[in-house]
């Protein structure tokens, strides 16, 4: 009666912890396609608390406050206001120096966040500010590439900022687009770990080679 | 038996999933507004939702019983609400605290201009002192473009509402610099010693500055060195003027660096493309040499150390005011030694150290000669030529310590107190023994201490003191320097400041007289100042009460008095005309003292009413070119014939007048011939600029013979001053720098 008992109860457990792994994983599915709203409406913010609530119940995972960074860094970028972008970006860098922690050190995923981070503070002051973020911003690049030559984002990101780039300074559309294109061509082959991994990118890399045409 | 298992738990999920319970509100601020895109969320669930445009939100969740709500949005602090969940709606006003943040909370910013990088607010940067056209990278020359300054062309020293030069001084690294300009030429302005890209922040103070800081009457400019540098680098430079070149080496782990480095000036090629007015005999040359470490310590801490041997001589020749037979011919020779060591230190979480020791000594060798028409010296007795024949060393020595101690109170809220020894020796020796050596000593100690008060995020205090000591006056002073900012709205803030000041009176008046006691003035400034993403607007007016200044008749003593009074304006945009970055400042200036022989209360010469400036930079791409333009406007500024009058005993004013208005418009290019090759090993800058392109007529002030039937204009050396320079740096690619400053 006991084993049975025992039984019983192992069952449960596993079951319900089942139910918390599907729990997990159907909320972030949820969440990842509402981020989109994010780029319809330029609002991040209901999706990064979204997410922050995830991250902050589950405990463990690390991908819950990734996308919560990606969403507030992204809140950065679209904010018009430039004297709200450094707290934003501060925001998005505490969760994602947390996401780290959780994914037992940097990978590539956290590192093209950290890019984008650096880059969202210079947007506040480009001409005072690029000493201290440009080399930041791209050393991150490199690092992204480095720790997984497959990831299309590092690419994509390269590309954009090389799109942004005057041709006068070695950028320009001529220079981005190859990259854009090389960077799609990355995402059609790129195997994300899980259904949960970030596959965003692709179709802003499409939008910008279109751009250049 | 499973069928029973499965059972069970459908019926667990299914008991919760039936069971939900909606939560809704508002959440607002302490002043009642909303807070939209705040989070609310349920501790330790997936439960919650985000706060709309007005602050309202609603959820229904599946938790029940005694819970933790937590509520949050940048900006403000985490609101941790416990409620208990039943079954009936839950409905929560919640109510958001502000967090104390050093970026959105007032500043004090009365009387205070700051140029850093490391700030994220702030009027200027760094780069702006360097690429302002005027300033022809002079520190000084950029900080002139700002309201409150005076444009002084035959003194160097910062001229600050109605203050002399001798009444600002400069501290770098929290220390006092003995002679931060080169030595003293009669009528031409001499520049700073120091290059502006040893600096990576600048406080300029034109009033009421920190209890930290003493003994400057009118201002405080406040610099602080750079740290560790970026890469290892090698680079040197050509221009019309001379050569430089450096070596700065950056360990592997990034945390030390040392440098060294070395520039030759002569301006004997200058002077034979570019006639002087002056007959130069002796052409100015300048040997410049730094060394310099710095270090990180293990515990975050920085240790700074530089130092520089500077050694330049020159020589001219001018018609002499007296006679038209005979020359002047003024001959300088200096050495100036400068070192500094500067160690930051975090003690634990909540104090902060802050040493620093610096070391001067600088040796003038002054000279001055009356000539005949074939420059051979002529000793002619009786006033005023027997007074034109002179030589003498001047040497002058500093060496302090000074110790801040930082706390960290409850939110933003510090207190700062120290301690600071400095020891002058000033010693005056004639080279022809006509009369006896005089040096003066001096053991000046102070003590000071400062709290910043954030009553709230909002409202801002900054209480001071400071007690002072001269050994060589033997007298103290104690005074109070007190500040309030106020923020209105989201993006105004007005300030308050009012503040004593003390300043032990010149050396040479300290030479004939040890009795003086310090001069004083008072302070009072009130400033509004707006800032948005793209522009700075500031307006400020002061006013500022002299005593206790030193007249030299009818005898040495401490009966002056003055005051000055104005109104200043600030706007600098970078957004309005897109691609172009520009700022205008004006000052009006009311001011008049009785001090040195001046026979009443008078506007002194060196301050004019109006004063306005206009800088303007524009990147333009297509060309790799930066172009910078500055315009300068000044008012006259008056002049006197101030004679002693024998038959009455006393000075007086035999004429006066003022002099024609002051225009300078300046223009610098940069060309960047390597941006954009990412292959480029080196860094290559051509800089080309000129000062006063429309060649218009400057005169400073005029000079009177002796019984002053003459009288003749002080006037530049030249109308224009024209530099071309080539910089190349190895082994750093600052391409993407340059990029990004321009993007």
């Amino acid at each position: 009666m006991k084993r049975i008992f025992g039984t019983i109860v192992l069952f449960i457990v596993v079951n319900l912890a089942n139910a918390q792994s599907d729990k997990y994983t159907s909320a972030m599915s949820k969440q990842i396609a509402t981020m989109e709203n994010g780029y319809q409406n330029g609002d991040f913010t209901p999706a990064a608390n979204s997410f922050e609530r995830i991250a902050q119940a589950e405990k463990e995972q690390w991908l819950p406050y990734y996308y919560a960074a990606y969403c507030y860094v992204m809140q950065a970028y679209m904010d018009k206001d430039n004297s709200k972008k450094d707290a934003i970006a501060d925001k998005a860098d505490s969760l994602i120096r947390r996401a780290e922690v959780l994914a037992g050190g940097e990978n590539s995923e956290i590192c093209v966040i950290k890019s984008m981070i650096a880059s969202a503070h210079m947007m506040v002051d480009p001409q005072s500010r690029w000493m201290q973020y440009g080399p930041a911003s791209s050393a991150q690049i490199e690092k992204a590439k480095q720790l997984d030559p497959t990831n299309p984002r590092p690419v994509y990101l390269e590309a954009q900022s090389k799109f942004y780039t005057p041709e006068q300074f070695g950028g320009g559309k001529s220079v981005a687009a190859p990259l854009f294109e090389k960077s799609i061509a990355m995402f059609d082959t790129f195997q994300p770990k899980s259904s949960l991994h970030p596959t965003w990118g692709k179709r802003a890399a499409e939008y910008f080679l279109a751009q250049c045409k | 038996m499973n069928r029973f298992l499965c059972s069970i738990v459908l019926l667990l999920t299914s008991i919760t999933g039936l069971s939900q319970t909606r939560i809704e509100g508002k959440v607002k601020d302490t002043k009642g507004r909303p807070v939209a895109g705040a989070s609310i969320s349920i501790k330790d669930s997936y439960d919650g939702a985000t706060a709309d445009s007005l602050g309202g939100f609603s959820f229904v969740t599946e938790e029940k019983g005694e819970r933790m709500v937590l509520v949050s949005s940048i900006g403000y602090l985490l609101l941790e609400r416990p409620v208990t969940i039943g079954s009936s709606t839950l409905k929560l006003d919640l109510q958001l605290k502000e967090a104390p943040d050093e970026l959105k909370a007032v500043v004090v910013t009365a009387g205070s201009f700051e140029a850093s990088d490391s700030k994220r607010t702030t009027v200027l940067n760094s780069i702006d002192i360097v690429t302002t056209a005027s300033a022809n990278a002079d520190v000084t020359g950029a900080i002139r473009t700002l309201p409150g300054t005076q444009q002084v062309g035959e003194k160097e020293g910062l001229f600050v509402r109605g203050g002399s030069g001798e009444e600002a001084k400069v501290f770098i690294d929290g220390t006092l610099v003995n002679n931060f300009f080169y030595s003293s030429v009669p009528d031409i302005a001499q520049r700073g010693r120091f290059s502006p890209f040893l600096f990576k922040g600048t406080v300029f103070t034109s009033g009421g500055y920190s209890a930290l800081y003493g003994q400057a009457l009118s201002a405080a400019l406040i610099l602080e060195t750079i740290d560790l540098p970026d890469q290892s680098s090698a680079n040197i430079g050509v221009s019309t003027v001379g050569l430089n070149g450096g070596y700065q080496h950056l360990n592997k782990k990034k945390d030390a660096s040392w440098g060294v480095n070395y520039a030759y000036t002569n301006l004997l090629p200058y002077f034979e493309l570019v006639p002087q007015r002056p007959d130069y005999f002796k052409v100015p040359q300048f040997h410049y040499a730094d060394a310099n470490f710095r270090f990180k310590t293990k515990t975050g801490g920085m240790v700074k150390f530089y130092s520089t041997f500077q050694a330049n001589q020159l020589g001219l020749r001018n018609a002499d005011i007296d006679s038209a037979a005979l020359k002047n011919a003024f001959s300088l020779s200096n050495q100036n030694l400068y070192a500094n060591l500067s160690w930051k230190e975090k003690l634990g979480k909540k104090w902060r150290m802050n040493l620093g020791l610096s070391y001067s000594n600088n040796l003038d060798d002054i000279g001055n000669q009356l000539q005949d028409q074939d420059d051979k010296p002529i000793a002619i007795q009786g006033l005023p030529y027997v007074l034109k024949n002179f030589a003498y060393d001047l040497r002058s020595s500093l060496a302090q310590t000074k110790l801040v101690m930082e706390r960290k109170l409850k939110g933003l809220s510090a207190v700062r107190f120290g301690g600071e020894y400095l020891y002058f020796h000033d010693r005056l020796e004639a080279r022809d023994t006509s009369f006896r050596a005089r040096s003066l000593d001096d053991h000046f100690k102070a003590v000071f201490a400062e709290t910043d008060i954030y009553i709230t995020n909002d409202l801002a205090a900054k209480l001071g003191a400071r007690f002072e000591h001269s050994s060589l006056l033997s007298r103290s002073n104690l005074v109070p320097r007190i500040s309030l900012a106020y923020k209105l709205g989201n993006l105004g803030q007005a300030s308050l400041a009012y503040g004593m000041f003390y300043q032990k009176p010149e050396r040479n008046q300290l030479v004939i007289n040890t009795n003086l006691d310090y001069t004083r003035s008072t302070h009072y400034i009130a400033n509004f100042q707006k800032v948005t993403s793209g522009n700075t607007f500031r307006v400020e007016a002061f006013y500022k009460k002299y005593e206790d200044l030193v007249k030299t008749f009818p005898g040495l003593d401490n009966s002056g008095y003055g005051y000055a009074k104005g109104v200043e304006l600030f706007w600098r945009d970078k957004k309005t005309f897109k691609g172009f970055d520009y700022w205008v400042s004006y000052s009006f200036l009311d001011t008049r003292r009785d001090y040195l022989n001046y026979p009443n209360s008078i506007q002194p010469n060196f301050a004019a009413n109006h004063t306005a400036s206009l800088v303007l930079k524009k990147f333009i791409t297509k060309w790799k070119t930066q172009f910078n333009a500055s315009y300068t406007f000044s008012t006259g500024r008056p002049y006197y014939d101030i004679r002693y009058n024998s038959n009455e005993d006393k000075f007086a004013i035999y004429d006066q007048g003022t002099t024609i208005n002051y225009n300078n418009l300046s223009f610098s290019v940069n060309y960047l011939p390597t941006v954009g090759n990412p292959n480029a090993k080196k860094f290559v800058v051509w800089v080309l600029s000129v000062t006063n392109v429309l060649n218009q007529d400057q005169v400073f002030n005029y000079n009177y013979s002796f019984n002053g039937s003459i009288k003749r204009p002080v006037v530049p050396p030249a109308n224009q001053f024209f530099f071309l320079g080539c910089f190349i740096s190895f082994g750093i690619d600052r391409t993407e720098d340059v990029i990004n400053s321009n993007l």
